[in-house]
Protein backbone atom coordinates (compact mmCIF):
# COMPACT_ATOMS: atom_id res chain seq x y z
CA UNK A 1 0.00 0.00 0.00
CA UNK A 2 2.99 2.27 0.19
CA UNK A 3 2.51 3.51 -3.35
CA UNK A 4 -1.04 4.49 -2.60
CA UNK A 5 0.04 6.39 0.46
CA UNK A 6 2.73 8.16 -1.50
CA UNK A 7 0.16 9.31 -3.94
CA UNK A 8 -2.04 10.54 -1.15
CA UNK A 9 0.69 12.61 0.46
CA UNK A 10 1.87 13.89 -2.89
CA UNK A 11 -1.60 14.93 -3.91
CA UNK A 12 -3.07 16.15 -0.69
CA UNK A 13 -1.73 19.59 -1.46
CA UNK A 14 -4.12 20.18 -4.32
CA UNK A 15 -7.87 20.04 -4.63
CA UNK A 16 -8.86 19.71 -8.28
CA UNK A 17 -12.62 19.79 -7.90
CA UNK A 18 -14.66 21.08 -5.03
CA UNK A 19 -18.39 20.55 -4.76
CA UNK A 20 -20.43 22.60 -2.33
CA UNK A 21 -24.04 21.96 -1.32
CA UNK A 22 -24.76 20.11 -4.51
CA UNK A 23 -28.37 19.11 -5.01
CA UNK A 24 -29.59 17.34 -8.10
CA UNK A 25 -33.23 16.96 -9.01
CA UNK A 26 -35.11 14.99 -11.64
CA UNK A 27 -38.23 17.11 -11.80
CA UNK A 28 -39.50 17.04 -8.22
CA UNK A 29 -37.43 14.02 -7.18
CA UNK A 30 -34.26 14.85 -5.39
CA UNK A 31 -31.47 12.48 -6.40
CA UNK A 32 -28.57 14.17 -4.61
CA UNK A 33 -28.72 16.04 -1.29
CA UNK A 34 -26.21 18.64 -0.11
CA UNK A 35 -23.07 16.89 -1.22
CA UNK A 36 -19.80 18.52 -0.20
CA UNK A 37 -16.81 16.70 -1.56
CA UNK A 38 -13.25 17.62 -2.47
CA UNK A 39 -11.56 15.71 -5.25
CA UNK A 40 -7.82 15.58 -4.97
CA UNK A 41 -5.63 16.18 -7.99
CA UNK A 42 -3.77 13.24 -9.53
CA UNK A 43 -5.51 10.65 -7.43
CA UNK A 44 -8.35 8.17 -7.81
CA UNK A 45 -11.56 8.88 -5.94
CA UNK A 46 -14.02 6.00 -5.85
CA UNK A 47 -17.74 6.63 -5.40
CA UNK A 48 -19.43 3.64 -3.83
CA UNK A 49 -22.91 2.92 -2.56
CA UNK A 50 -25.94 0.75 -3.25
CA UNK A 51 -27.79 0.97 -6.58
CA UNK A 52 -29.85 4.09 -6.90
CA UNK A 53 -27.87 6.00 -4.28
CA UNK A 54 -27.13 8.77 -6.76
CA UNK A 55 -23.43 8.19 -7.36
CA UNK A 56 -23.79 8.11 -11.14
CA UNK A 57 -26.00 11.19 -11.07
CA UNK A 58 -23.39 12.97 -9.01
CA UNK A 59 -20.66 11.87 -11.40
CA UNK A 60 -22.57 13.20 -14.38
CA UNK A 61 -22.98 16.52 -12.61
CA UNK A 62 -19.20 16.89 -12.56
CA UNK A 63 -18.93 17.43 -16.32
CA UNK A 64 -22.41 18.79 -16.93
CA UNK A 65 -23.53 15.66 -18.76
CA UNK A 66 -26.76 16.04 -16.80
CA UNK A 67 -27.46 19.06 -18.97
CA UNK A 68 -28.43 16.65 -21.73
CA UNK A 69 -31.26 15.27 -19.60
CA UNK A 70 -34.24 17.52 -19.83
CA UNK A 71 -35.76 16.97 -16.42
CA UNK A 72 -32.47 17.28 -14.57
CA UNK A 73 -31.57 20.33 -12.50
CA UNK A 74 -28.35 20.93 -10.56
CA UNK A 75 -28.03 23.34 -7.62
CA UNK A 76 -25.02 24.36 -5.58
CA UNK A 77 -21.55 24.94 -6.87
CA UNK A 78 -19.04 22.64 -8.47
CA UNK A 79 -15.62 24.22 -8.74
CA UNK A 80 -12.95 23.10 -11.16
CA UNK A 81 -9.66 24.77 -10.26
CA UNK A 82 -11.70 27.24 -8.26
CA UNK A 83 -14.07 28.16 -11.07
CA UNK A 84 -17.74 27.21 -10.93
CA UNK A 85 -18.54 25.01 -13.91
CA UNK A 86 -22.21 25.93 -13.53
CA UNK A 87 -21.34 29.62 -13.41
CA UNK A 88 -22.78 32.21 -15.76
CA UNK A 89 -21.15 32.27 -19.16
CA UNK A 90 -19.44 28.91 -18.69
CA UNK A 91 -19.73 26.77 -21.80
CA UNK A 92 -20.57 23.15 -20.94
CA UNK A 93 -18.67 22.10 -24.06
CA UNK A 94 -15.52 23.64 -22.61
CA UNK A 95 -16.15 21.91 -19.27
CA UNK A 96 -16.47 18.53 -20.99
CA UNK A 97 -13.18 19.04 -22.81
CA UNK A 98 -11.45 19.41 -19.46
CA UNK A 99 -13.50 16.80 -17.63
CA UNK A 100 -13.72 13.68 -19.77
CA UNK A 101 -15.97 10.69 -19.25
CA UNK A 102 -15.86 6.93 -19.74
CA UNK A 103 -19.21 5.23 -19.67
CA UNK A 104 -20.48 2.01 -18.17
CA UNK A 105 -21.18 0.40 -21.50
CA UNK A 106 -18.34 0.86 -23.93
CA UNK A 107 -19.64 3.14 -26.65
CA UNK A 108 -17.20 3.38 -29.55
CA UNK A 109 -18.44 5.20 -32.64
CA UNK A 110 -19.17 2.96 -35.61
CA UNK A 111 -15.97 4.23 -37.19
CA UNK A 112 -12.41 2.94 -37.48
CA UNK A 113 -10.20 2.59 -34.41
CA UNK A 114 -8.15 5.56 -35.61
CA UNK A 115 -11.15 7.80 -36.25
CA UNK A 116 -12.60 7.01 -32.83
CA UNK A 117 -9.54 8.39 -31.11
CA UNK A 118 -9.13 11.23 -33.58
CA UNK A 119 -12.74 12.38 -33.19
CA UNK A 120 -12.19 14.65 -30.21
CA UNK A 121 -9.24 16.31 -31.94
CA UNK A 122 -11.06 16.85 -35.18
CA UNK A 123 -14.07 18.46 -33.54
CA UNK A 124 -11.64 20.57 -31.54
CA UNK A 125 -10.41 22.00 -34.83
CA UNK A 126 -7.13 20.11 -35.17
CA UNK A 127 -6.37 19.71 -38.88
CA UNK A 128 -2.70 18.73 -38.94
CA UNK A 129 -2.59 15.07 -39.99
CA UNK A 130 0.78 14.55 -38.36
CA UNK A 131 -0.37 15.96 -35.02
CA UNK A 132 -3.51 13.82 -35.12
CA UNK A 133 -1.62 10.62 -35.97
CA UNK A 134 0.86 11.30 -33.21
CA UNK A 135 -1.81 12.02 -30.62
CA UNK A 136 -3.81 8.94 -31.61
CA UNK A 137 -0.75 6.75 -31.12
CA UNK A 138 0.12 8.42 -27.84
CA UNK A 139 -3.45 8.02 -26.55
CA UNK A 140 -3.70 4.40 -27.57
CA UNK A 141 -0.40 3.74 -25.83
CA UNK A 142 -1.69 5.63 -22.80
CA UNK A 143 -4.71 3.33 -22.72
CA UNK A 144 -2.48 0.24 -23.10
CA UNK A 145 -4.16 -0.65 -26.37
CA UNK A 146 -1.57 0.33 -28.97
CA UNK A 147 0.15 -3.05 -29.30
CA UNK A 148 -3.15 -4.80 -29.84
CA UNK A 149 -4.53 -2.44 -32.49
CA UNK A 150 -1.55 -0.87 -34.22
CA UNK A 151 -1.99 -3.17 -37.24
CA UNK A 152 -5.72 -2.61 -37.50
CA UNK A 153 -6.14 1.10 -36.98
CA UNK A 154 -8.32 1.40 -40.06
CA UNK A 155 -10.67 -1.47 -39.22
CA UNK A 156 -13.95 -0.90 -37.43
CA UNK A 157 -13.84 -0.32 -33.70
CA UNK A 158 -16.90 -2.52 -33.36
CA UNK A 159 -14.74 -5.53 -34.22
CA UNK A 160 -12.72 -5.18 -31.02
CA UNK A 161 -13.45 -7.24 -27.91
CA UNK A 162 -15.46 -5.71 -25.06
CA UNK A 163 -12.37 -4.96 -22.99
CA UNK A 164 -10.55 -3.50 -25.97
CA UNK A 165 -13.58 -1.33 -26.79
CA UNK A 166 -13.59 0.05 -23.28
CA UNK A 167 -9.87 0.83 -23.43
CA UNK A 168 -10.50 2.45 -26.81
CA UNK A 169 -13.07 4.68 -25.12
CA UNK A 170 -10.45 5.57 -22.53
CA UNK A 171 -7.95 6.33 -25.29
CA UNK A 172 -10.55 8.47 -27.04
CA UNK A 173 -11.03 10.37 -23.81
CA UNK A 174 -7.25 10.80 -23.29
CA UNK A 175 -6.78 12.19 -26.79
CA UNK A 176 -8.35 15.54 -25.93
CA UNK A 177 -6.00 15.92 -22.96
CA UNK A 178 -8.58 16.17 -20.20
CA UNK A 179 -7.58 17.13 -16.69
CA UNK A 180 -10.18 15.02 -14.92
CA UNK A 181 -11.53 11.65 -16.08
CA UNK A 182 -14.89 10.44 -14.83
CA UNK A 183 -15.53 6.71 -15.07
CA UNK A 184 -18.99 5.27 -14.57
CA UNK A 185 -18.54 1.61 -13.65
CA UNK A 186 -16.08 1.19 -16.49
CA UNK A 187 -15.48 -2.51 -15.90
CA UNK A 188 -18.93 -3.70 -14.92
CA UNK A 189 -19.60 -5.37 -18.27
CA UNK A 190 -16.17 -6.97 -18.61
CA UNK A 191 -14.68 -10.34 -17.73
CA UNK A 192 -12.11 -10.59 -14.90
CA UNK A 193 -9.07 -10.42 -17.18
CA UNK A 194 -10.32 -7.35 -19.04
CA UNK A 195 -11.27 -5.83 -15.68
CA UNK A 196 -7.77 -6.39 -14.34
CA UNK A 197 -6.35 -4.60 -17.38
CA UNK A 198 -8.64 -1.63 -16.87
CA UNK A 199 -7.75 -1.44 -13.19
CA UNK A 200 -4.06 -1.55 -13.97
CA UNK A 201 -4.62 1.21 -16.47
CA UNK A 202 -6.46 3.35 -13.92
CA UNK A 203 -3.53 3.04 -11.54
CA UNK A 204 -1.17 4.20 -14.28
CA UNK A 205 -3.40 7.08 -15.36
CA UNK A 206 -3.46 8.41 -11.83
CA UNK A 207 0.08 9.68 -12.33
CA UNK A 208 -1.18 12.26 -14.79
CA UNK A 209 -4.91 12.65 -14.34
CA UNK A 210 -7.46 13.21 -11.64
CA UNK A 211 -9.84 10.26 -11.74
CA UNK A 212 -13.30 9.82 -10.26
CA UNK A 213 -14.70 6.33 -10.61
CA UNK A 214 -18.12 4.95 -9.75
CA UNK A 215 -17.95 1.29 -8.88
CA UNK A 216 -20.17 -1.41 -7.52
CA UNK A 217 -17.29 -3.59 -6.54
CA UNK A 218 -15.86 -2.95 -3.11
CA UNK A 219 -12.73 -4.88 -4.05
CA UNK A 220 -12.27 -2.67 -7.07
CA UNK A 221 -12.59 0.47 -4.98
CA UNK A 222 -10.04 -0.92 -2.56
CA UNK A 223 -7.66 -1.90 -5.35
CA UNK A 224 -7.65 1.23 -7.46
CA UNK A 225 -8.62 4.21 -5.36
CA UNK A 226 -6.80 6.57 -3.03
CA UNK A 227 -9.99 8.09 -1.68
CA UNK A 228 -13.44 6.64 -1.26
CA UNK A 229 -16.76 8.41 -0.92
CA UNK A 230 -19.75 6.44 0.29
CA UNK A 231 -23.15 7.57 -0.96
CA UNK A 232 -26.43 6.46 0.49
CA UNK A 233 -29.90 7.66 -0.54
CA UNK A 234 -28.49 10.63 -2.39
CA UNK A 235 -26.34 11.88 0.46
CA UNK A 236 -22.61 11.61 1.01
CA UNK A 237 -22.28 9.55 4.19
CA UNK A 238 -18.54 9.42 4.54
CA UNK A 239 -15.45 10.37 2.62
CA UNK A 240 -11.80 9.67 3.31
CA UNK A 241 -8.68 7.80 2.41
CA UNK A 242 -9.58 4.42 1.00
CA UNK A 243 -7.39 2.58 3.46
CA UNK A 244 -9.05 4.23 6.42
CA UNK A 245 -12.54 3.80 5.00
CA UNK A 246 -12.06 0.11 4.50
CA UNK A 247 -10.37 -0.60 7.81
CA UNK A 248 -11.82 1.91 10.25
CA UNK A 249 -14.92 3.56 8.82
CA UNK A 250 -16.32 6.33 11.02
CA UNK A 251 -19.98 5.70 10.36
CA UNK A 252 -21.91 2.56 11.09
CA UNK A 253 -23.69 2.60 7.72
CA UNK A 254 -20.38 2.65 5.89
CA UNK A 255 -19.15 -0.31 7.84
CA UNK A 256 -22.35 -2.22 7.19
CA UNK A 257 -22.16 -1.54 3.47
CA UNK A 258 -18.49 -2.31 3.12
CA UNK A 259 -18.78 -5.52 5.07
CA UNK A 260 -21.60 -6.52 2.73
CA UNK A 261 -24.47 -6.43 5.20
CA UNK A 262 -26.64 -4.50 2.76
CA UNK A 263 -26.45 -3.05 -0.69
CA UNK B 1 -49.56 -30.64 -28.72
CA UNK B 2 -53.04 -29.36 -28.03
CA UNK B 3 -52.74 -26.50 -30.43
CA UNK B 4 -51.75 -28.38 -33.50
CA UNK B 5 -55.13 -28.04 -35.18
CA UNK B 6 -55.38 -24.34 -34.46
CA UNK B 7 -51.83 -23.88 -35.61
CA UNK B 8 -52.60 -25.54 -38.90
CA UNK B 9 -55.70 -23.44 -39.34
CA UNK B 10 -53.81 -20.24 -38.65
CA UNK B 11 -50.92 -21.21 -40.90
CA UNK B 12 -53.41 -22.11 -43.63
CA UNK B 13 -55.32 -18.83 -43.36
CA UNK B 14 -52.25 -16.64 -43.30
CA UNK B 15 -50.74 -18.59 -46.18
CA UNK B 16 -53.95 -18.16 -48.12
CA UNK B 17 -53.98 -14.40 -47.65
CA UNK B 18 -50.41 -14.31 -48.83
CA UNK B 19 -51.40 -16.24 -51.94
CA UNK B 20 -54.30 -13.88 -52.63
CA UNK B 21 -52.02 -10.88 -52.42
CA UNK B 22 -49.40 -12.47 -54.62
CA UNK B 23 -52.10 -13.44 -57.11
CA UNK B 24 -53.40 -9.88 -57.37
CA UNK B 25 -49.91 -8.53 -57.75
CA UNK B 26 -49.12 -11.12 -60.43
CA UNK B 27 -52.30 -10.37 -62.37
CA UNK B 28 -51.74 -6.62 -62.13
CA UNK B 29 -48.09 -6.68 -63.11
CA UNK B 30 -48.52 -9.49 -65.62
CA UNK B 31 -51.24 -7.65 -67.48
CA UNK B 32 -49.29 -4.41 -67.53
CA UNK B 33 -46.06 -6.03 -68.70
CA UNK B 34 -47.84 -8.29 -71.21
CA UNK B 35 -49.72 -5.43 -72.83
CA UNK B 36 -47.23 -2.67 -72.22
CA UNK B 37 -43.94 -4.24 -73.21
CA UNK B 38 -44.69 -4.58 -76.94
CA UNK B 39 -45.43 -0.85 -77.13
CA UNK B 40 -42.15 0.25 -75.65
CA UNK B 41 -39.56 1.21 -78.18
CA UNK B 42 -36.92 3.89 -78.58
CA UNK B 43 -39.43 5.89 -80.58
CA UNK B 44 -42.07 5.55 -77.84
CA UNK B 45 -39.63 6.75 -75.20
CA UNK B 46 -38.09 9.63 -77.11
CA UNK B 47 -40.81 11.19 -79.24
CA UNK B 48 -43.63 13.58 -78.55
CA UNK B 49 -47.19 12.35 -78.81
CA UNK B 50 -49.02 12.94 -82.05
CA UNK B 51 -52.02 15.20 -82.34
CA UNK B 52 -54.40 12.36 -81.47
CA UNK B 53 -52.47 11.76 -78.20
CA UNK B 54 -52.25 8.08 -79.05
CA UNK B 55 -49.65 7.89 -81.76
CA UNK B 56 -46.07 8.87 -81.22
CA UNK B 57 -44.21 8.68 -77.93
CA UNK B 58 -44.44 9.89 -74.38
CA UNK B 59 -41.11 11.67 -73.98
CA UNK B 60 -42.60 14.96 -72.70
CA UNK B 61 -44.44 13.04 -69.99
CA UNK B 62 -41.28 11.21 -68.89
CA UNK B 63 -39.33 14.45 -68.92
CA UNK B 64 -42.07 16.28 -67.05
CA UNK B 65 -42.32 13.58 -64.40
CA UNK B 66 -38.56 13.52 -63.79
CA UNK B 67 -38.30 17.32 -63.79
CA UNK B 68 -41.27 17.63 -61.43
CA UNK B 69 -39.92 14.96 -59.11
CA UNK B 70 -36.52 16.61 -58.98
CA UNK B 71 -37.99 20.01 -58.15
CA UNK B 72 -40.24 18.45 -55.53
CA UNK B 73 -37.24 16.71 -53.93
CA UNK B 74 -35.17 19.87 -53.91
CA UNK B 75 -37.99 21.86 -52.35
CA UNK B 76 -39.36 19.36 -49.84
CA UNK B 77 -36.63 17.02 -48.67
CA UNK B 78 -34.25 19.54 -47.06
CA UNK B 79 -37.14 21.12 -45.16
CA UNK B 80 -38.39 17.70 -44.05
CA UNK B 81 -34.99 16.52 -42.86
CA UNK B 82 -34.36 19.80 -41.07
CA UNK B 83 -37.73 19.57 -39.33
CA UNK B 84 -37.01 16.00 -38.21
CA UNK B 85 -33.61 17.04 -36.87
CA UNK B 86 -35.23 19.87 -34.96
CA UNK B 87 -37.90 17.59 -33.50
CA UNK B 88 -35.58 14.77 -32.55
CA UNK B 89 -32.32 16.49 -31.68
CA UNK B 90 -33.07 20.00 -30.53
CA UNK B 91 -36.62 20.26 -29.24
CA UNK B 92 -37.04 19.06 -25.68
CA UNK B 93 -39.45 16.13 -25.42
CA UNK B 94 -41.81 18.37 -23.46
CA UNK B 95 -41.69 21.29 -25.84
CA UNK B 96 -45.14 22.54 -26.77
CA UNK B 97 -43.92 23.62 -30.18
CA UNK B 98 -42.52 20.16 -30.93
CA UNK B 99 -45.80 18.55 -29.90
CA UNK B 100 -47.73 20.94 -32.08
CA UNK B 101 -45.49 20.27 -35.08
CA UNK B 102 -45.84 16.51 -34.59
CA UNK B 103 -49.63 16.78 -34.47
CA UNK B 104 -49.58 18.92 -37.60
CA UNK B 105 -47.33 16.44 -39.38
CA UNK B 106 -49.54 13.49 -38.48
CA UNK B 107 -52.63 15.31 -39.66
CA UNK B 108 -50.90 16.39 -42.84
CA UNK B 109 -50.12 12.74 -43.54
CA UNK B 110 -53.81 11.86 -43.35
CA UNK B 111 -55.07 14.51 -45.76
CA UNK B 112 -56.34 13.08 -49.07
CA UNK B 113 -54.08 14.04 -51.95
CA UNK B 114 -56.81 15.83 -53.92
CA UNK B 115 -57.08 18.27 -51.03
CA UNK B 116 -53.40 19.04 -51.49
CA UNK B 117 -54.23 19.82 -55.09
CA UNK B 118 -56.87 22.32 -54.03
CA UNK B 119 -54.47 23.74 -51.46
CA UNK B 120 -51.84 24.17 -54.17
CA UNK B 121 -54.31 25.96 -56.38
CA UNK B 122 -55.59 28.19 -53.62
CA UNK B 123 -52.38 28.94 -51.82
CA UNK B 124 -49.52 28.69 -54.28
CA UNK B 125 -51.18 29.71 -57.52
CA UNK B 126 -53.84 32.19 -56.48
CA UNK B 127 -52.38 33.58 -53.27
CA UNK B 128 -48.60 33.44 -53.79
CA UNK B 129 -48.45 33.53 -57.58
CA UNK B 130 -51.33 35.98 -57.89
CA UNK B 131 -49.79 38.08 -55.16
CA UNK B 132 -46.49 38.29 -57.00
CA UNK B 133 -48.29 39.24 -60.18
CA UNK B 134 -50.34 42.03 -58.67
CA UNK B 135 -47.28 43.35 -56.86
CA UNK B 136 -44.87 43.40 -59.78
CA UNK B 137 -46.83 43.03 -62.99
CA UNK B 138 -50.10 44.85 -62.43
CA UNK B 139 -53.51 43.42 -61.78
CA UNK B 140 -54.37 41.85 -65.08
CA UNK B 141 -51.06 40.12 -65.74
CA UNK B 142 -50.73 36.36 -65.38
CA UNK B 143 -47.02 35.63 -65.07
CA UNK B 144 -46.73 33.57 -61.90
CA UNK B 145 -50.36 33.22 -60.94
CA UNK B 146 -51.15 30.30 -63.22
CA UNK B 147 -50.63 26.55 -63.08
CA UNK B 148 -46.98 25.64 -63.66
CA UNK B 149 -44.37 23.05 -62.87
CA UNK B 150 -43.09 25.24 -60.03
CA UNK B 151 -46.39 25.30 -58.13
CA UNK B 152 -47.05 21.64 -58.87
CA UNK B 153 -43.69 20.63 -57.46
CA UNK B 154 -44.19 22.75 -54.35
CA UNK B 155 -47.61 21.19 -53.84
CA UNK B 156 -46.10 17.73 -54.11
CA UNK B 157 -43.32 18.76 -51.75
CA UNK B 158 -45.91 19.63 -49.11
CA UNK B 159 -47.58 16.28 -49.76
CA UNK B 160 -44.40 14.29 -49.25
CA UNK B 161 -43.21 16.37 -46.31
CA UNK B 162 -44.88 14.26 -43.59
CA UNK B 163 -43.39 11.06 -44.97
CA UNK B 164 -39.93 12.58 -45.07
CA UNK B 165 -40.26 13.95 -41.53
CA UNK B 166 -41.59 10.74 -40.01
CA UNK B 167 -39.08 8.41 -41.68
CA UNK B 168 -36.17 10.74 -40.93
CA UNK B 169 -37.21 10.92 -37.30
CA UNK B 170 -37.40 7.13 -37.16
CA UNK B 171 -33.92 6.90 -38.65
CA UNK B 172 -32.55 9.42 -36.15
CA UNK B 173 -34.08 7.45 -33.29
CA UNK B 174 -32.12 4.35 -34.26
CA UNK B 175 -28.86 6.11 -33.42
CA UNK B 176 -28.11 4.96 -29.86
CA UNK B 177 -28.05 7.54 -27.11
CA UNK B 178 -24.71 6.10 -25.93
CA UNK B 179 -22.76 7.36 -28.91
CA UNK B 180 -24.37 10.80 -28.71
CA UNK B 181 -23.28 10.91 -25.06
CA UNK B 182 -19.79 9.80 -26.06
CA UNK B 183 -19.57 12.63 -28.54
CA UNK B 184 -20.90 15.25 -26.12
CA UNK B 185 -18.57 14.01 -23.38
CA UNK B 186 -15.63 14.60 -25.70
CA UNK B 187 -16.55 18.24 -25.89
CA UNK B 188 -18.52 18.17 -29.10
CA UNK B 189 -21.25 20.74 -29.48
CA UNK B 190 -24.78 19.64 -30.18
CA UNK B 191 -24.36 20.63 -33.81
CA UNK B 192 -21.10 18.68 -34.16
CA UNK B 193 -22.74 15.65 -32.60
CA UNK B 194 -25.65 15.83 -35.00
CA UNK B 195 -23.50 16.51 -38.03
CA UNK B 196 -20.62 14.12 -37.37
CA UNK B 197 -22.21 11.28 -35.41
CA UNK B 198 -25.99 11.20 -35.68
CA UNK B 199 -26.48 12.04 -39.35
CA UNK B 200 -23.76 9.70 -40.72
CA UNK B 201 -25.23 6.86 -38.70
CA UNK B 202 -28.79 7.61 -39.72
CA UNK B 203 -27.87 8.29 -43.34
CA UNK B 204 -29.05 4.94 -44.69
CA UNK B 205 -32.42 5.19 -43.00
CA UNK B 206 -32.92 8.80 -44.02
CA UNK B 207 -32.03 8.11 -47.66
CA UNK B 208 -34.35 5.13 -47.77
CA UNK B 209 -37.20 7.17 -46.34
CA UNK B 210 -36.55 10.06 -48.67
CA UNK B 211 -36.51 7.85 -51.74
CA UNK B 212 -39.73 6.11 -50.73
CA UNK B 213 -41.35 9.50 -50.18
CA UNK B 214 -40.09 10.75 -53.53
CA UNK B 215 -41.29 7.65 -55.31
CA UNK B 216 -44.71 8.14 -53.79
CA UNK B 217 -44.71 11.75 -54.87
CA UNK B 218 -43.62 10.83 -58.38
CA UNK B 219 -46.71 8.71 -58.88
CA UNK B 220 -49.28 11.11 -57.42
CA UNK B 221 -51.70 12.60 -59.91
CA UNK B 222 -54.48 14.19 -57.91
CA UNK B 223 -52.45 17.08 -56.46
CA UNK B 224 -51.11 18.19 -59.81
CA UNK B 225 -54.36 18.15 -61.76
CA UNK B 226 -55.09 21.75 -60.80
CA UNK B 227 -51.53 22.86 -60.43
CA UNK B 228 -49.82 22.54 -63.76
CA UNK B 229 -50.15 19.14 -65.39
CA UNK B 230 -51.17 19.46 -69.01
CA UNK B 231 -53.41 17.19 -71.01
CA UNK B 232 -51.48 17.48 -74.17
CA UNK B 233 -48.32 19.51 -74.55
CA UNK B 234 -45.97 18.19 -77.17
CA UNK B 235 -43.03 20.37 -76.11
CA UNK B 236 -40.85 20.28 -73.02
CA UNK B 237 -41.08 22.74 -70.10
CA UNK B 238 -38.08 25.05 -70.18
CA UNK B 239 -39.15 27.53 -67.54
CA UNK B 240 -40.43 27.08 -64.00
CA UNK B 241 -43.61 28.84 -65.12
CA UNK B 242 -44.34 26.35 -67.91
CA UNK B 243 -46.93 23.66 -67.69
CA UNK B 244 -45.83 20.09 -68.23
CA UNK B 245 -46.96 16.60 -69.12
CA UNK B 246 -46.81 13.87 -66.49
CA UNK B 247 -46.88 10.07 -66.83
CA UNK B 248 -49.55 9.60 -64.20
CA UNK B 249 -51.72 12.35 -65.57
CA UNK B 250 -51.13 11.08 -69.08
CA UNK B 251 -52.56 7.72 -68.03
CA UNK B 252 -55.62 9.49 -66.68
CA UNK B 253 -55.94 11.59 -69.80
CA UNK B 254 -55.55 8.64 -72.16
CA UNK B 255 -58.14 6.62 -70.26
CA UNK B 256 -60.76 9.33 -70.02
CA UNK B 257 -60.15 12.09 -72.52
CA UNK B 258 -58.91 10.40 -75.65
CA UNK B 259 -61.34 10.36 -78.59
CA UNK B 260 -60.89 6.67 -79.19
CA UNK B 261 -60.39 4.70 -76.01
CA UNK B 262 -59.78 1.36 -77.72
CA UNK B 263 -57.06 2.79 -79.93
CA UNK B 264 -55.45 4.41 -76.93
CA UNK B 265 -55.18 1.18 -74.96
CA UNK B 266 -51.68 0.04 -76.04
CA UNK B 267 -50.25 3.52 -75.42
CA UNK B 268 -52.01 3.49 -72.07
CA UNK B 269 -50.38 0.23 -71.05
CA UNK B 270 -47.01 1.41 -72.25
CA UNK B 271 -47.29 4.60 -70.24
CA UNK B 272 -48.31 2.70 -67.10
CA UNK B 273 -45.35 0.37 -67.54
CA UNK B 274 -42.91 3.27 -67.85
CA UNK B 275 -44.39 4.96 -64.76
CA UNK B 276 -44.14 1.74 -62.78
CA UNK B 277 -40.56 1.17 -63.88
CA UNK B 278 -39.68 4.67 -62.76
CA UNK B 279 -41.13 4.27 -59.27
CA UNK B 280 -39.87 0.68 -58.97
CA UNK B 281 -36.35 1.71 -59.80
CA UNK B 282 -36.58 4.37 -57.08
CA UNK B 283 -37.74 1.73 -54.61
CA UNK B 284 -34.98 -0.61 -55.73
CA UNK B 285 -32.48 2.16 -55.12
CA UNK B 286 -33.89 2.53 -51.60
CA UNK B 287 -33.46 -1.20 -50.97
CA UNK B 288 -29.88 -1.15 -52.20
CA UNK B 289 -28.99 1.89 -50.11
CA UNK B 290 -30.53 0.34 -47.03
CA UNK B 291 -28.55 -2.86 -47.53
CA UNK B 292 -25.35 -0.93 -48.05
CA UNK B 293 -25.79 1.26 -44.99
CA UNK B 294 -26.47 -1.83 -42.89
CA UNK B 295 -23.33 -3.46 -44.21
CA UNK B 296 -21.32 -0.36 -43.36
CA UNK B 297 -22.37 -0.54 -39.71
CA UNK B 298 -21.29 -4.14 -39.35
CA UNK B 299 -17.84 -4.64 -37.83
Amino acid sequence: MSRTQDAVTKASANVKMKTRDVNVFYDANQAIRDVNLDITERSVTALIGPSGCGKSTYLRALNRMNDTIDSCRVEGSILLDGEDIYGKGVDPVEVRRRVGMVFQKSNPFPKSVFENVAFGLRIGGEKDKFVIAQRVEESLKGAALWDEVKDRLQSSALGLSGGQQQRLCIARCLAVWPEVILMDEPASALDPIATAKIEELIRELRERYTIVIVTHSMQQAARVSDFTAFFYMGALVEHGKTQTMFTRPAKKRTEEYISGRFG
Amino acid sequence: MRNTKKDWLLAGLTGLSLLVILLFLAILLGQIVWNGAPVISVKFLTESPGADMVSGGIWPAIYGTVFLTLLMTLAGVPVGIATAIFLNEYASPRSRLAKLVRIAVNNLAGVPSIVFGLFGLGFFIIFVGGGIDSLFYGDSARVWGKPSILWASLTLAVLTLPVVIVTTEEALKTVPREIRDASLALGATRFQTVYKIVLPNAKGGILTGVILAVSRGAGEVAPIIFCGAANFLPYLPTDLRDMFMHLGYHVYALATQSPNVDAARPTLYGTVLVLLMLTFSLNLLAVILRARSRAALRP
